[in-house]
């Protein structure tokens, strides 16, 4: 299948994927750091293992960032 | 329109664009700006946002200027090494443009006081380094009907969204704060100072943009770069419940969510993790 992640088509030996193992695949070290977003609608973190993506979909991975001014716990 | 002559002098490159003017200059000059971190964004935000004019800049930082700050808060200079943020950031805006007024808040943003703190400014920039604060931020400026820009960066990349009342929220693309330890910080992974630089000032433009009423706002559009390819995309957000708060129907926590001790069990949390090789 043919997947569209961040603006870019990849191509991928399997027809259908979920979430998590398509993570999993693209190498994303560990799926809480991201927020994924398939075909425009923003997936909820609990639907990663059950949501199958195929052929012509759209993702946009779009990772947590800090950034800017660190604090310390104290 | 009441401009000394320095004042037209100082602003003219303002004043001749079309859709800032005198009339724009004059919006800045009494404008109130709130800037939340005084580290890597809030440094070019604050410096951008001083150069333009902004007459009332508020500060909130907490902490003291530390010497690995300075490859990329460029509000603190060498001498400032140990002094708080703030003070140092004051210094800084202040020589730089004394038609500036600026107002220090020298302690952490809490979900007790910062409906207080943001409600007397007309914007506010978000740049700091944990999620907990992302989303007081983001949760507060929903309940008091503010707009807001919000920024990250880690390594080569940045991303920011602006947010105006009744558009996307950083809660529409990040529902809760990322699980303890999945998220690297930049004092862990490591940042390119310029970084902060290109993404401070795209946060301050909005700002400015928004005083101005020039241009459109990156509003229900979350902006990505990777400074390794210098690739830039804008990608559209949809509006959701959480750009609501509970009270008018939306998912927006209305009790303000601390996530405070949270975080510092994450540091906690984090560490193992690494140990664990879940994190690179």
């Amino acid at each position: 299948m043919i997947l569209q992640i961040n603006g870019r088509n990849e191509t991928l030996p399997e027809d259908k994927l979920t979430i998590s193992e398509l993570l999993g695949i693209k190498k994303v070290p560990d799926p809480g750091m991201i927020s994924v977003q398939l075909n425009g609608e923003i997936l909820e973190r609990v639907e990663f293992t059950s949501k199958v993506v195929g052929d012509g979909d759209e993702l946009e991975f779009l990772y947590f960032m800090g950034g800017g001014s660190g604090r310390e716990c104290r | 329109m009441d401009f000394s002559n320095d004042q037209i002098e100082r602003y003219s490159r303002h004043i001749l664009l079309k859709d800032v003017g005198g009339i724009g200059q004059q919006k800045l000059l009494e404008s109130r700006v709130l800037v939340i971190g005084a580290g890597g964004l809030g440094s070019p935000i604050a410096t951008y946002l001083a150069a333009a004019g902004v007459g009332t800049i508020g500060i909130v930082d907490a902490d003291v200027v530390d010497l690995s700050n300075l490859q990329r808060q460029i509000l603190h200079h060498t001498a400032d090494v140990g002094v708080m943020k703030v003070e140092s950031a004051r210094a800084t805006i202040e020589s730089l443009n004394p038609d500036v007024k600026v107002e220090l808040h020298p302690y952490l943003i809490k979900a007790a006081n910062i409906r207080d703190i943001i409600r007397d400014y007309d914007f506010i920039l978000e740049g700091t380094d944990n999620f907990p604060t992302k989303f007081l931020v983001n949760d507060a400026c929903i309940l008091e009907d503010k707009a807001f820009s919000q920024g990250g960066i880690l390594r080569f990349k940045g991303q920011t969204m602006t947010h105006v009342p009744g558009s996307a929220s950083y809660r529409c693309v990040y529902r809760q704060p990322p699980p303890p330890g999945s998220v690297p910080t930049c004092s862990e992974a490591g940042v390119l100072g310029a970084i902060a630089g290109i993404l401070g000032t795209i946060q301050a433009a909005e700002a400015i943009k928004y005083i101005t009423g020039a241009g459109e706002l990156l509003t229900n559009r979350i902006l990505t770069f990777d400074a390794l390819t210098m690739e830039f995309r804008t990608i559209p957000v949809k509006k959701t419940d959480w750009a609501l708060p509970e009270s008018r129907g939306g998912k927006s926590p209305e009790n303000l969510v601390e996530y405070e001790q949270a975080y510092c069990d994450l540091e906690t949390a984090r560490a193992e993790r690494k140990a664990a090789g879940f994190v690179s």
